[in-house]
């Protein structure tokens, strides 16, 4: 393979993994700029994850196990805003709370109903998103440089990843071009003046939460119905968190948020890449250092080392209605 | 009427509000169970006989509750400053590293009850030095500790794979481990303890270690309500600003806090590590530092209270064990979901029942 195919190869693949992490971290950009932390995204995803691979199962049809990631993953929203919210219980307990539960339910369920050790049964075909190959492949095909981008970079991916690009526009737009997107960042920094201007602060950050469950929602469904052909133990690995950190290296901000999320896709992918390759005058480098540059770089950001990262002023503070 | 600030007495605080909430967590547990066809009463039952029915099941319950004494006192030290150290996990991974670095150079030359000392010491000051750049960032940058202390679970995680499958190695072996210690480098067991009770250890692999655990709970206890700092770091969790008003040194508190919770998380690894494998191995910490966030809740942030939690954590762990052996449809899991509702009931929902409770404790006081 010449330089431009390696290239264009971790790229696509660079795409592929970039996918959960621009919805995941969109969900936590709604959750977090109304002013409620989410730790739980990872245990979201899961659910999703897992409830998307069942359905998808039973029914044959990707866009049921769509619908029930989404159910599911909005349930624990609820159940989120219910603890911080309602009850002004610690954000980050119930988001570890939610990780925990998740984490040994869908085995304990999965392994109750289909005796896989785990798993959920693999998906036919049918029951999965499967690739888009985009109108003038061909015609562009002959083009250098041009062509095999499109086609194995833009062209050929499913119908979820199209969606995860799309998010980011139309989150950008209802963060900052509709009322309900400026009520959600003011109740994020200051929830005293949205309530004093007679807006119920609960209301809306339930209504950010469920943006959030519903973004996990997709991205669960991307791994096992899009991305896998079934769910597997533990499959969000890590993903959550590492959506987390792509949010504070964007700095709560929607289009920063997918730069940073593909940002680390690609760093994952050149890792897989340089797996067992040894590179001149260096040697191999250890896998290692590309799992862990995501979080040394967040660490750095919030170090203040690159530009500053301010959270939102309200995060992490349960509203009081004063009596 | 607002009766969030109404006062109740500590045994409705501290008694009855966590056990309704141990309660809970349990009910749910159970439908769960019932959910997947068996029978609730009897896991409970299994789990109680695996955990406490033989000699060997509470050796192994011990085992495991000596692991989260130590990952709980070192979240509750943290919280009593105001600190959410979710980085437990890392520390006590990051002090295996510093309690087998000792192990493997001292096991040669001197009996374990010389090991241990340093191999205490190298596991606290590994832990300790892994809490020390979130603690650092947090008190000098004002960057948020628990997603610092998230990132470096990840970190550490990535380090250690990475010092275990090049460095550390057996060379010409396949597994990611260090080699076996020597007995120099090994606890011995807590056997005669156990026979004082008329009960045998066999093959479970209660150590010294929960000795060390003990001990650190009235150290601990010692540091939080008896010394100068331990005032500064109550002081500073309750309100940064009284406690920086009143000339308590944010920064200097902060950080000593966080290493003496890495390095009770770290001292962790003295268990399974030295006390149990006798060598380090991947993954050894097993959630443990995540079990130690719940034990920590449930215990209200006090020893005794841990203890307690972390016996009942060490029960849930041995008798899940036991539970998934005898009924295959219920899986090792269930114990980390049964965890993750202990800690969404004592910890997220801590005061979900409180109002209710204080309606009706000030109704049953009137008519007294």
């Amino acid at each position: 393979m010449d330089f431009f195919d390696i290239l264009v190869s971790i790229l696509g693949s660079t795409i592929r993994l970039s996918v959960p992490l621009v919805f995941t971290a969109l969900a936590g950009l709604f959750s977090e700029r109304a002013g409620v932390f989410d730790i739980g995204l990872e245990g979201k995803m899961l659910a999703a994850a897992f409830s998307a691979a069942c359905v998808a199962y039973i029914t044959a049809s990707p866009w049921l196990g769509l619908v029930a990631g989404i159910g599911v993953s909005v349930a624990f929203s609820l159940l989120h805003g219910f603890a911080s919210i309602t009850n002004r219980g610690n954000q980050i307990v119930s988001g570890v709370a939610i990780n925990f539960v998740v984490a040994g339910l869908t085995i304990v369920l999965g392994q109750a109903w289909f005796g896989q050790g785990g798993r959920t049964p693999q998906l036919l075909p049918q029951g999965r998103f499967s690739p888009i190959i985009l109108p003038g492949v061909e015609a562009l095909r002959g083009i250098p440089v041009i062509g095999p981008l499109y086609a194995n970079v833009i062209s050929g991916n499913n119908i979820l990843t199209y969606m995860a690009f799309l998010a980011v526009p139309i989150s950008w737009w209802i963060l900052y071009r509709t009322r309900f997107g400026l009520r959600l960042r003011a109740v994020g920094e200051n929830p005293g003046a949205v309530d004093t201007a007679g807006i119920s602060v609960t209301w809306l950050r339930y209504r950010a939460v469920i943006c959030a469950g519903i973004l996990c929602g997709f991205s669960g469904t991307y791994l096992a119905v899009a991305q896998s052909a079934a769910f597997i133990k533990d499959m969000s690995a890590g993903k959550g968190y590492i959506a987390l950190a792509a949010l504070i290296f964007a700095k709560w901000k929607p289009v920063p948020v997918m730069f940073a999320c593909l940002l680390f896709g690609f760093l994952d992918a050149f890792a897989n890449f340089m797996q067992g390759k040894s590179v001149p005058l260096i040697g191999e480098v250890p896998v290692q250092i590309f799992q862990a540059l995501p979080y040394v770089l967040t660490c750095i950001l919030l170090a203040g080392f690159i530009g500053v990262a301010n959270p939102p002023k309200a995060g992490g503070v349960p509203y009081t209605k004063e009596r | 009427m607002n009766t969030a600030s109404l006062p109740l007495p500590g045994w409705i605080t501290f008694g009855l509000i966590p056990l309704i909430n141990l309660v809970l967590a349990f009910f749910f547990s159970g439908l769960v169970v019932w959910f997947i066809g068996e029978n609730p009463f009897d896991a409970l039952a299994l789990m109680l006989e695996g955990a406490l029915g033989s000699g060997e099941g509470i050796g192994f319950t011990l085992y495991f509750a000596t692991n989260f004494i130590f990952t709980g006192l070192s979240v509750a030290v943290a919280i009593h400053a105001g600190l959410f150290n979710i980085g437990s996990e890392g520390q006590a991974y990051v002090g295996g590293l510093g309690a087998a670095l000792v192990a493997l150079s001292l096991d040669h030359y001197v009996p374990w009850y010389v090991t241990m000392p340093f191999a205490i010491l190298g596991a606290a000051l590994f832990g300790a030095g892994w809490a020390f750049i979130p603690a650092f960032l947090q008190a000098k940058r004002g960057s948020h500790i628990v997603i610092t202390t998230i990132m470096f679970n990840f970190i550490g995680a990535a380090l250690m794979v990475y010092l275990l499958v090049n460095v550390l190695i057996v060379p010409g072996k396949m597994a990611p481990e260090t080699r076996t210690f020597l007995e120099g480098g090994q606890l011995p067991k807590l056997d005669w303890l156990m026979a004082l009770f008329g009960l045998k250890l066999g093959p479970a692999p209660f150590n010294v270690s929960f000795l060390v655990a003990l001990v650190m709970c009235v150290v601990v206890w010692a540091l939080i309500w008896r010394t100068k700092l331990g005032y500064e770091m109550r002081t500073l969790g309750v309100s940064p600003s009284a406690a920086v008003y009143a000339g308590i040194p944010y920064a200097r508190t902060v950080i000593i806090a966080m290493l003496i919770s890495g390095g009770l998380a770290g001292m962790m690894a003295l268990n399974p590590v030295l006390g149990s494998s006798g060598r380090l191995q991947v993954e050894f910490v097993g959630g443990a530092g995540f079990v130690g966030i719940a034990v920590s809740l449930m215990g209200r942030n006090h020893p005794a209270g841990i203890i307690l939690a972390a016996i009942l954590f060490g029960i849930l762990y041995q008798g899940g064990d036991w539970v998934s052996f005898e009924m295959p449809n219920i899986t090792r899991e269930m114990i980390v979901v049964i965890q993750g509702l202990v800690i969404l009931f004592a910890g997220a929902l801590e005061y979900m029942t409180r109002p209710a409770l204080a309606r009706l404790y000030y109704s049953m006081a009137r008519k007294a």
